[in-house]
């Protein structure tokens, strides 16, 4: 078994309410929940992989592809709808070439969806990595997302 | 550990950082301070203290609520009240740093106001400026002013008192001074918050639990982040009073995982709390129990809802179970189980610890104390306010909000995020209380107040809520699962101008269906920003069905983009930006779109040089009205 996942494992006591927390921590371990990680997991809780599967598609945390080095979380909360998010969404998928959901074949970015991260007063705003940036334009998605722009 | 000790101690540390001989810089580093880059200042600050020579304190407190001041930085300074600066930037910070510490001077400029007696310096108290004025702060009173993360800093602002005072009283008598309170829940319907705990507390059963509902899952919301961002003590303290009277000695605090920094502070503070016997065994010395762990919640709008989070924390897909029985008589692990959201539990704890009437000499007949509201959208001052109940839509959206922003007209005020409705701009009289937003045909909701203008489309806006409905609902029931699958089809045929004037009769009678047929709130309330929208906004939704026009120029397929010959100079400018090559034309002579071919992305429109705006958006298709 993985390192990471025993690591992981040792901070639990393999209850079944312990679902989440574990699909978590693995989560945060491995980046994205693997076909073999969830097989672990289910053994380790002592449930059926039906059930790890089940609970993981469930919740719109859990990704089963890997993450790009930098990943952008794009907000899609009602203030950053009705100041433009959908146009900013469209400018960073231009200039990455991936959609939302997807990660580039080279690992370099990978793109989401999430529901408001919160920072409502800023919008329109996304998440990169642990960053925000905050009240966006076109203009600015070109600084940061061109060839020559500091998330490329 | 005697809690009067900890309050002598407290009090002592608070007011020597009011009035002691060591200045203190105050920053604004709650999520949106971050953002606007606090992190910057703190450390700049924190280079030129250690450059110079004198002594100094920097502290990291929570948001005051004025986010569009952001970056905010406060001063004590002996002798001196709080002076509160706003829109500070990082080249600020030595000149405030030269100033306060070495000069001994006051920097004049970017004050917001000041916090405490004020003779010597003509600045107007904090709370009395045009944004804070009509804001009455029971809730977010420590936000901001407060280090989230030093106890003392909570306990010398009346922190815990309002626990000692309840473990003195019987559960009954605790639930007693709810009822006189008046305050009902503020994460949505309003129940009176009493009732719901007598309900609990009358159950005959050993285990009982109660659950902080902290997974502020509606977009364009969020007070509950500010809140235990800024003043995570106060939840943990109105949790313990909670319990101490519904009978429960564990408690759940269900956040959402997109809140880092919240999870971080609470974390502290409950172990800070369990240092000093304000959680755990034996509570004070006063015999009562009880603890407190904080689950992650994994991004489902629908465990807002009480018995799919308790879905949740069992470790199950969040999916709603049928009520009755509701969890107060059988909920998590089928034990008696109290949901309440932050700001109920905070308000429980500021009860306590003031008189009795004291809550309850704010807002309406019907709706007591205060609500705080995330105000964002349109709107130039953007931020989290406090106001009394039966405060109207008016006063927040133009005293406190200080109106549109870009001088644009109102056309609607969104609350009560996907599950609420759009109160339109002939409505901004009402008052903000639970009866007339309902009457209105809306909801008070957790928050969440949406300033949307007239370039906002509000069949889009619907659209967009829908969209959300239908991308959250858990599938359980078949007319939420699929009823509003069919309700997106429908906007998306008009807002592409193939609706039929039957669709709008459609759209309403599914909304009906979706509502009676659904298990839970999601469900039942999903429909409605489409039918406030059909409500109020129907000719919007007749121009794009029977003209083929978005009068908001939004919707794409209902708009187009124009060169204007008297301003196109020929740069070429937006030639070279148009992805699909629609644009024509030769440099330094007038350029064409062609309409066939354009996309309407409005690449040309970001990329045509302000100083010539040669290209012009309008409602309707061109080929149509030729």
């Amino acid at each position: 078994m993985n390192n990471n996942l025993v690591d992981v494992f040792s901070s639990f006591d393999g209850k079944e309410e312990e679902l989440i927390p574990i699909l978590q921590k693995v989560q945060n371990a491995l980046g994205f929940l693997s076909d073999d990680s969830m097989e672990e997991i289910a053994r380790f809780a002592r449930v059926p992989m039906s059930k790890v599967f089940g609970v993981a598609t469930f919740y719109a945390q859990f990704r089963f592809t890997p993450k790009g080095e930098k990943h952008i979380m794009l907000c899609r909360g009602t203030a950053c709808h009705v100041k433009g998010a959908p146009r900013i969404q469209e400018e960073i998928e231009n200039h990455l070439g991936i959609k939302e959901g997807e990660t580039s074949k080279d690992l370099k970015h990978s793109m989401e969806n999430v529901a408001c991260i919160g920072a409502c007063s800023l919008a329109p705003c996304i998440l990169v990595n642990e960053t925000v940036e905050a009240n966006l334009t076109p203009q600015k998605v070109e600084k940061l997302f061109s060839s020559k722009g500091k998330n490329k | 550990m005697d809690i009067n000790k900890l309050i002598k101690e407290a009090s002592a540390e608070w007011t020597d950082l009011l009035n002691g001989p060591v200045p203190a810089f105050l920053v604004g580093n709650a999520t949106c301070g971050r953002s606007a880059g606090a992190g910057n200042i703190i450390e700049k600050l924190k280079s030129e203290i250690s450059a110079g020579s004198h002594e100094c304190r920097v502290l990291e407190v929570g948001c005051i609520g004025m986010c569009f001041m952001e970056p905010i930085v406060s001063v004590y300074r002996p002798g001196y009240p709080l002076i509160v600066y706003g829109n500070v930037e990082e080249k600020d910070v030595a000149k405030m740093t030269e100033a306060f510490l070495e000069k001994g001077e006051i920097i004049n400029y970017n004050i917001i106001g000041v916090v405490g007696p004020n003779e010597q310096l003509d600045k107007p108290d904090l709370f009395n400026i045009p944004v804070m004025e009509p804001q009455k702060r029971l809730v977010l009173n420590n936000c901001g002013l407060i280090d989230p993360t030093n106890l003392n800093h909570y306990i010398a602002n009346k922190g815990y008192i309002g626990l000692q005072k309840a473990l003195q009283l019987s559960s009954q008598d605790v639930i007693e001074r709810l009822k006189e309170s008046g305050l009902r829940g503020r994460g949505g319907a309003g129940f009176p918050t009493w009732r719901k705990w007598q309900f609990c507390k009358d159950q005959d059963n050993d285990t009982k639990y109660l659950i902080c509902n902290a997974d502020e899952g509606d977009p364009g919301a969020f007070m509950n982040r500010s809140l235990l961002e800024g003043d995570p003590h106060s939840l943990i303290e109105g949790m313990v009073i909670a319990g101490h009277a519904i009978g429960a000695s564990s408690g759940y605090i269900y956040c959402r995982a997109e809140y880092p920094l919240a999870l971080e502070r609470l974390r502290l503070a409950i172990l800070q709390a369990e240092q000093k016997n304000l959680l755990g065994n034996d509570i004070m010395g006063m015999g009562i129990n009880f603890k407190l762990k904080v689950k992650e919640g994994a991004g489902a709008f629908v465990c807002g809802e009480e018995t799919a989070l308790i879905a949740s924390i069992e470790g199950e897909r969040g999916m709603p179970r049928p009520r009755p029985p509701f969890p107060a008589i059988s909920g998590l692990w089928e034990n008696p189980t109290i949901i309440n959201n932050v700001e109920t539990l905070v308000s429980a704890a500021r009860i306590l610890q003031n008189e009795p009437g004291w809550f309850s000499k704010y807002g309406t007949k019907e709706s007591k104390g205060t609500k705080t509201f995330a105000l964002v959208g349109k709107i130039k001052n953007t931020g989290l306010i406090e106001v009394p109940m039966g405060t109207t839509l008016r006063e927040i959206i133009y005293d406190i909000g200080g109106g549109v922003d870009n001088g644009k007209k109102l056309k609607a005020v969104q609350t009560g995020g996907p599950s609420g409705g759009c109160v339109p701009a002939s409505m901004i009289d009402i008052p903000v209380d639970y009866e007339s937003l309902a009457e209105a045909g809306t909801i008070m909701g957790s928050g969440g107040l949406v300033v949307m203008d007239e370039d906002n489309c509000m069949v889009d806006v619907a659209k967009f809520f829908i969209d959300f409905a239908h991308k959250e609902s858990c599938g359980e029931c078949a007319p939420c699962r699929l009823g509003t699958k069919q309700m997106l089809a429908i906007l998306e045929d008009i807002v592409a101008g193939k609706g039929t004037m039957e669709d709008l009769d459609l759209l309403e009678d599914l909304g009906k269906g979706i509502m009676k047929g659904s298990l839970c709130g999601l469900g039942q309330t999903a429909p409605n920003p489409v039918l406030t929208t059909l409500r109020y906004f129907k000719d919007e939704y007749i121009e794009h069905i029977q003209n083929k026009r978005c009068p908001a120029k939004v919707c794409r397929d209902l708009k187009y983009y124009e060169i204007l010959k008297d301003k196109c100079t020929g740069c070429h400018i937006c030639f070279k930006a148009c992805s699909v090559a629609a644009i024509s034309g030769n440099p330094k002579e007038l350029h064409k779109i062609d309409q066939d071919l354009c996309i309407k992305c409005g690449m040309c429109l970001d990329k045509c040089p302000t100083k010539f705006n040669a290209i012009e958006v309008y409602p309707g298709n061109k080929v149509m009205e030729d």
